[in-house]
């Protein structure tokens, strides 16, 4: 059973999740998930490897239908639409929820054309339109100071952090409603850290961010509520545990496995 | 000498407990590396030496020995005569140029069914098919490049070739078979090939083109296949090579015929074709053009080889 603390309600969420469980193959990965995630808010998972936070992040955009042999029962609404009905095109869904990922993975083509990516695929040919996407997407992402000489250049020739704030500004460029974030520090310097922090509080009011986080300061930095997922016995399902205000979550967690966690007596 | 050494080991292990607790730490000798040992790791490392220098020489002596066959080349044939259109050894011409022409005409026509039906096989393996598909069909691409040459050409001969002379009327000897055949036979070369280059793209950069909502089509067409264009620029090159190289399922098919190709369906010969039919029974200055053009094939690839090494250069600075 999920302890709730002051969750967000129905009505002022981007994505309502009920009843959700989640298989690789025979591997029941995630069990009777039910959350709703806050609009335009920020929202942290967390919880030790292999609690299935990633796996679930995952879901909300169906990454994991390129995985063969998954599958999925409950309901996960993207604005009242279940993500999961029949014929819903998931191309489409990517286009409105978007997604960084732990390792930077910018294209190897120029600056100019990792931001251009997304909006050709949409059908904008324009130069100036592009041009004007390209400076708009990279300044919200703080980088174009940086790399405005030499948008030319390859994507992959910048330093980690940056290749980061290129691959924001490469979904940015689409304007997504949510933006997904698995472990997008983990693998990046403690400067570009902040940086990425920094722009994930300006870009939150316009935009639904969640992100997975092993980085328990992180999450309650930056976050306005914390979702705690756990796996207590190895080859069981997880489930989330605990959700609600991450304030309430991280001074006053009320399920002891929470509290375990996040003053470090485990994970 | 070793077992001294191991009885040394030994005491050392025995004695470091006393070691560690008498407060000032000992000197205590490192095993030093026997003899035999050191023979042995030199021996080692002059043997493979040795494997890794007989292809060096292999090369250099092959190439010697036919530079010299081929040295009346320039002083008795002249390179007016070799570098002209006529192939009549029998009347003193030897002119290599329609047979060479025959080579461009056979290769090009391979590349061009060739190259999308090998290139198409490994996107396929790799971005589309299941886990089970490829199990079946990876094996038989690899079957493919264990087919001797002959085999092809026996195929090239009983199957296509009718069917090639009902298309175009005539025999069905001629380039537009050698394609075929030839476009089959290179699959294997740039079907590995390209399948090395495309698994050598981080994943990541899929994941990142499919979570832009890219298509599946959009994400090899736009992606992946950018990505990995030197590699595939490889491979093609190396199936060129293959095609240039190949005589005796393209003897078997295509006619036989030393002159400039009249249409993709008439008999035309090739450079290596036309070296197999001869070697056998010609002399004099016909033997020597014959070196000749051994020398010019082995310029040309070569050169193939240069441009892969060039290619991957290039790769590595990115």
């Amino acid at each position: 059973m999920t302890v709730y603390r002051n969750a967000p309600e129905p009505a002022q969420s981007a994505i309502t999740v009920s009843d959700f469980n989640f298989w690789y193959g025979d591997f029941h990965a995630l069990t009777d998930v039910n959350l709703n995630i806050a609009k335009n808010k920020i929202t942290a998972f967390i919880g030790p490897s292999g609690c299935g936070k990633s796996t679930f992040l995952r879901c909300m955009n169906r990454m994991n239908d390129l995985i063969e042999g998954t599958r999925n029962e409950g309901t996960m609404e993207l604005d009242g639409a279940n993500i999961y009905a029949e014929g819903v095109d998931p191309v489409d869904l990517r286009r409105r929820v978007g997604m960084i990922f732990q390792q930077p993975n910018p294209f190897p083509k120029s600056i100019y054309e990792n931001v251009a990516f997304g909006p050709r695929l949409q059908g904008v040919t324009s130069k100036s339109d592009l041009d004007d996407i390209v400076e708009e997407s990279l300044k919200r992402a703080n980088l174009w100071k940086e790399v405005s000489g030499q948008l030319g250049k390859d994507g992959l020739a910048l330093s980690g952090g940056q290749q980061q704030r290129l691959c924001i500004a490469r979904v940015l460029a689409v304007q997504p409603d949510v933006l997904l974030m698995d472990e997008p520090c983990s693998a990046i310097d403690p400067t570009s850290v902040q940086k990425v922090e920094d722009l994930m509080a300006e870009l939150a009011p316009e935009m639904t961010i969640i992100i997975v986080t092993h980085n328990m300061q992180q999450a309650a930095r930056i976050s306005d509520h914390t979702a705690f997922f756990l796996q207590e016995v190895a080859g069981e399902p997880a489930t989330l545990i605990e959700y609600g205000e991450t304030d309430a979550i991280f001074t006053s967690p009320m399920d002891k496995r929470t509290e375990d966690y996040i003053t470090g007596r485990f994970g | 000498m070793a077992s001294e050494n191991l009885n040394a080991a030994e005491q050392a292990e025995v004695e470091q407990p006393a070691a560690a607790e008498s407060a000032a730490p000992r000197k205590r000798d490192l095993a030093l590396v026997s003899r035999s040992t050191y023979m042995k790791e030199k021996a080692l490392q002059y043997l493979f030496f040795a494997c890794a220098f007989l292809a060096v020489v292999t090369v250099v002596l092959i190439f010697a020995f036919t530079m010299m066959q081929a040295a009346p080349v320039f002083t008795d044939i002249g390179l007016a005569n070799f570098f002209s259109l006529t192939w009549a050894p029998t009347e003193g011409h030897y002119g290599i140029l329609s047979l060479a022409a025959g080579t461009a005409l056979v290769t090009v026509g391979a590349l061009v069914l060739g190259v999308p039906l090998g290139v198409g096989t490994a996107v396929y393996l790799t971005e589309i098919a299941s886990a089970r598909v490829r199990a079946l069909i990876s094996p038989a691409v690899d079957l493919l490049a264990g087919i001797p040459s002959i085999i092809y050409g026996f195929f090239g001969m009983v199957i296509i070739r009718p069917f090639v002379a009902e298309i175009t009327g005539g025999l069905g000897f001629g380039a537009l078979t050698a394609w075929f055949v030839l476009a089959i036979m290179i699959v294997p070369t740039i079907t590995t090939l390209t399948i090395d280059a495309l698994n050598s793209i981080p994943m990541g950069i899929r994941e990142a083109s499919f979570a832009m909502g890219a298509t599946k089509w959009q994400t090899i067409y736009k992606v992946v296949l950018p990505a990995a264009k030197f590699g595939i620029v490889d491979a093609v090159v190396l199936g060129m090579g293959r095609a240039i190289g190949e005589t005796m399922a393209v003897l078997m098919v295509v006619g036989n015929a030393p002159v400039i190709p009249e249409s993709i369906s008439s008999p035309v010969s090739t450079l290596t074709s036309q070296i197999a039919l001869d070697m056998s029974y010609s002399s004099g200055l016909h033997r020597t053009a014959l070196f000749g053009m051994g020398v010019v094939l082995f310029i040309v690839s070569a050169s193939l080889v240069g441009v892969v090494r060039l290619l991957s250069k290039m790769r590595k600075k990115g």
